[in-house]
């Protein structure tokens, strides 16, 4: 086959695998404005009864509020730790280093259920009782490793020079941190809290977990999925879900490019 | 030069206190500020992370009665555990699920990484943006959107049915084995594509071009070349996939059906209605250790086939 | 003002099993332009940022006007530095970049901006305050990470590779600048390169460092014409070596048997690392040349020429003496009417007594 023949080949075959990723969130907005309780083909017409039935049920408000204390309060935690660590793994040698970070990042790659049940087995046998608040701890151990990774590339981005330009300079360490590191790097906590926030907003498991009496937007959608009445609402608060997940991307992945462009590094990834 | 003396000035008042300060420059040192500076993160990991494991591998050599927690040192939960056939089977099960999973999801995701790598030429961020766009919506409802297109009435059958291919909707389809691969092979596409994409991309072209010019067509290139740089990459995908889905909870109870359900279902059900915490512990333990020893061997085989990369 | 303004006492420095220095001891005068002059790895960068603050010597001691620096962190030593990378805030313009350091000095906002005004005129930026710092060249970075340390008036200006970012041409240009710069405001400066030609224009003082230790320090024309060693002669410019035998040495003189060019008589300073060690003699080959038949010498040599390299304003001739088995380089400034000789052509090599250096 030549080049440009493969070449052809490989589009058509991301472009089938595209198909196959977006298939079901295709199907968010055409559920979400069909005018039937059914979900299910062949569509019979457009409403936007699901949104109006949104906005009447409270225990959907309450559980959105839920959900947005739980994600700031996540995200702001995991950001705070994030650049502690991110900083500390950029710019020192320190002993245990590997062990520590591994710790930090083992989130990363441990199934949920393990950290929600090891979580609540301590909650637990602490007497400690479950709330947003246990939810909110258990996801800012999720988040960090993410955090972690955002910053550290923000970190490293930076020139080490620049700071010891500005202790050179007669400035000191906390001077320092304020008028060089931060400045430079702000986008990068941007990024991190807005990534924290999504994730948290979207986190299952956990939440399923520990959470007492307060549901928050996942937990509230699962109860929510055994009744066949309410999925047409579900449905179009899955697809506002969707919309505000992109748009805070989008914005975290504006400012992450615009901390590597700060610090004078143009590539990407 | 008035600046500049005074800046000097305070030097010369040092000298006599040098001991006390050889000692708080040692404590200034590189290795005690990091550790002063990773140490907010790191206890925070030690207390919510590594303390709660360490006690759920406690609470699985303990046993419970309703509330009550017996403290004797037993194996009885590890025994029960690897003995009753139906943990046997979900574990099993769930191992196999994964293990297919993670082959489908890394070969699925090769071409398209290769794609985005090689034959993307601007627009590179576009499509790595495309590729991960589905997956920030919520979990849960992608998991139930795949219930809605493989149902009886779903969108799949409706499909065929209109276009003539079947009479009957497939019924083999949801609830059961093939309905949990197939959402969690497209769950976790984007984890396998970025790892490989950026191995790809870290490839040297020069490397590709020296292999064409010594001879290699397009095919042996690959083989030789660019597969065995892009393994750390392909290792990495494998690893992001397998380790989590085996603990997947959301996937079988929605589409796994009876037959579908995994070692996490049953976890679940030992912390909520079974009761039996020390049990759902020694299950937890066991497949966590089973789900290491597999990454362990794969990294261990991985870097053995990539070793002449490295 | 006998004290030196910068006293290295047996500075050493390690990492971890590696040590950069060896108990490195040197002292610096005051206005002087004193350059660490090694190949990469040799420690000059860590010398230089021992001084500034920003590594903590292992052992040894460094002295500043007399007060130790020990424990003194670099925001408050009396040392500013050019980086090699110049490290200009991105996050500020120009005036805001060369004004960094005054705000800790509590200056009125009026003087600090005239203290601004000042130090990019000196650089020759005048004007150019309210630039973004991203959109300058790297000649005008360069000026102003320079502005930036002198606005501060240091008792000592460090600067690590300042120049090795900078193509040929603007980088002798700002060698010239650099040096009239130093000249005009008096303030002691410490050039860290290893570009030996650099330190030979610009340095009152070179100190050449390999491995950890300084080899030798001493102005252009001693290093030049009396290194102390056979590793600093290579490193700076071309020399060609020969065998040697010290045959006998007294405080005024010595006597040497040296290969192709046989009995010489030399002063004592012509072996700068002592005679008695000596195993080979050096001579630039500049100082010796090819004889015209007629042209005299105060002592010539016979040999054949093996290879002719030509260089536009000069041609190197590889000649190898009768009763050497290397060829010697020759190097002859090209002259109008002059014929060079060919390849295979006998020569004869004409060279003096005073331009041969015994080393060890």
């Amino acid at each position: 086959m030549s080049a440009a023949g493969r070449s052809m080949g490989l589009r058509g075959y991301a472009l089938l695998y595209l198909l196959f990723l977006y298939a079901p969130v295709i199907l968010l907005p055409l559920f979400a404005f069909n005018d039937s309780a059914i979900i299910a083909f062949p569509l019979s017409g457009f409403t936007t009864a699901a949104f109006t039935q949104l906005w009447e049920t409270p225990a959907l408000h309450a559980a959105v509020w839920n959900s947005l204390k739980v994600g700031v309060a996540a995200a702001l935690i995991s950001t705070a730790l994030g650049i502690c660590a991110a900083r500390a793994a950029t710019r020192s040698r320190f002993p245990g280093k590997r062990p520590i970070m591994g710790l930090i990042m083992a989130p990363l790659v441990l199934p949920e259920i393990i950290i929600a049940v090891a979580l609540l087995i301590v909650l637990v046998q602490l007497g400690m009782p479950l709330s947003l608040w246990t939810v909110a701890l258990g996801h800012v151990l999720i988040c960090t490793p993410f955090a972690v990774a955002i910053l550290s590339s923000a970190f490293l981005a930076l020139d080490q020079s620049l700071e010891e330009a500005s202790l050179d300079l007669g400035e000191t360490r906390v001077g320092t941190f304020f008028r060089v590191t931060l400045p430079l790097v702000a986008p990068g906590i941007v990024a991190s809290l807005l990534i924290s926030f999504t994730l948290s907003l979207d986190e299952f498991i956990i939440a399923f977990f520990l959470t007492g009496s307060d549901a928050t937007l996942p937990v509230y959608i699962w109860s929510q999925l055994r009744f066949t009445a309410k999925l047409p609402s579900v449905m179009a608060l899955g697809f506002l879900l969707l919309l505000f997940s992109l748009l805070l991307l989008i914005a975290a992945e504006w400012f992450r490019r615009r901390a590597r462009r700060g610090a004078g590094d143009e590539g990407w990834i | 030069m008035s600046a500049a003396e005074e800046r000097a000035a305070p030097v010369a008042y040092i000298s006599p206190r040098r001991r006390s300060r050889r000692i708080a420059n040692a404590l200034r040192g590189e290795a005690a500020q990091g550790l002063l500076l990773v140490s907010p993160t790191f206890l925070y990991a030690l207390v919510l992370l590594a303390a709660p494991l360490a006690l759920v591998l406690l609470l699985s050599f303990w046993t419970q009665n309703y509330l009550e927690i017996d403290r004797t040192f037993t194996l009885a939960n590890y025994r029960e555990a690897w003995t009753d056939p139906l943990y046997r089977l979900l574990m099993l099960r769930s191992l196999a699920i994964s293990g297919i999973v993670t082959v489908l999801t890394v070969i699925l995701a090769f071409p398209i990484a290769y794609f985005v790598a090689f034959h993307v030429k601007r627009n590179r961020a576009l499509w790595l943006f495309l590729i991960t766009i589905p997956f920030w919506t919520s979990y849960l409802l992608r998991v139930f959107l795949w219930k809605v297109i493989l149902g009886y009435n779903g969108v799949l059958n409706s499909a065929l049915i209109w276009l003539g291919l079947i009479e009957e909707p497939l019924t083999f389809i949801l609830y059961d084995v093939n309905a949990v691969i197939l959402t969690l092979t497209h769950a976790w596409a984007p984890f396998a594509i970025l790892p490989i994409y950026v191995a790809l991309s870290r490839i040297d072209r020069s490397l590709l071009e020296a292999a064409e010019d010594l001879g290699d067509g397009p095919l042996r290139r690959f083989f030789r070349v660019t597969l065995p740089l892009a393994m750390p990459g392909v290792l990495a995908a494998a690893l992001i996939v397998f380790i989590p889905t085996v603990g997947d909870y959301v996937t079988p109870r929605l589409v796994g059906g009876s037959d579908g359900l995994m070692i996490a279902n049953i976890i679940q059900v030992q912390f909520g209605k079974a009761n039996d915490a020390p049990l759902g512990a020694a299950l937890s333990v066991s497949s966590m250790a089973i789900v290491a020893a597999i990454s362990l061997m794969l990294l261990l085989v991985g870097r053995r086939i990539g070793g002449a990369s490295r | 003002m006998n004290a030196p303004l910068i006293a290295l006492d047996r500075v050493e420095k390690r990492f971890g099993a590696f040590t950069a220095l060896h108990g490195v001891s040197a002292e610096i005068r005051e206005g002087e332009f004193f350059s660490l002059l090694g190949p990469s790895g040799c420690g000059k960068t860590t010398l230089l940022r021992c001084i500034a603050g920003f590594e903590q010597p292992t052992g040894g001691e460094i002295r500043i006007d007399g007060g130790s620096m020990e424990g003194v962190p670099a925001n408050r030593r009396p040392t500013n530095m050019v980086f090699q990378s110049y490290a200009i805030f991105p996050h500020l313009d120009v005036a805001q970049n060369v004004g960094y350091g005054l705000r800790r000095l509590g200056l009125k906002r009026e003087e600090a901006a005239r203290r601004v005004e000042e130090a990019l005129a000196m650089v020759d930026l005048a004007g150019y305050g309210a630039r973004p710092s991203g959109k300058l060249s790297g000649g005008q970075r360069q000026r102003v990470a320079l502005a930036r340390a002198l606005v501060m008036r240091p008792r000592v200006l460090l600067l690590d590779e300042p120049l090795s970012a900078l193509d040929k041409k603007l980088r002798e240009q700002m060698q010239a600048e650099l040096r009239r710069l130093q000249r005009a405001v008096g303030i002691t400066f410490i050039l860290v390169t290893h570009d030996q030609e650099e330190a030979l224009i610009m340095s009152d003082r070179i100190a050449v460092m390999f491995d950890g230790r300084i080899a030798q320090v001493a102005d252009s024309e001693t290093l030049y014409r009396r290194p102390v060693s056979r590793r600093v002669a290579a490193f700076i410019g071309v020399m060609n070596f020969l065998e040697a035998r010290v045959s006998a040495a007294s405080g005024s003189g010595i006597e040497a048997e040296i290969e192709g060019l046989g009995r010489v008589a030399l002063r004592a300073e012509q072996a700068p690392g002592g005679a008695a060690g000596a195993l080979s003699a050096g001579v630039r080959p500049e100082l010796l040349s090819l004889l015209w038949p007629g042209e005299s010498a105060e002592r010539t040599a016979e040999g054949v020429v093996e290879d002719v390299v030509y260089y536009g304003y000069m041609t190197d001739f590889a000649v190898r003496l009768d009763g050497m088995a290397r060829p010697l380089t020759v190097s002859m400034r090209n002259a109008a009417g002059r014929r060079a000789p060919a390849k295979g052509e006998r020569v004869r090599v004409g060279w003096s007594t005073e331009s041969v250096v015994l080393l060890a």
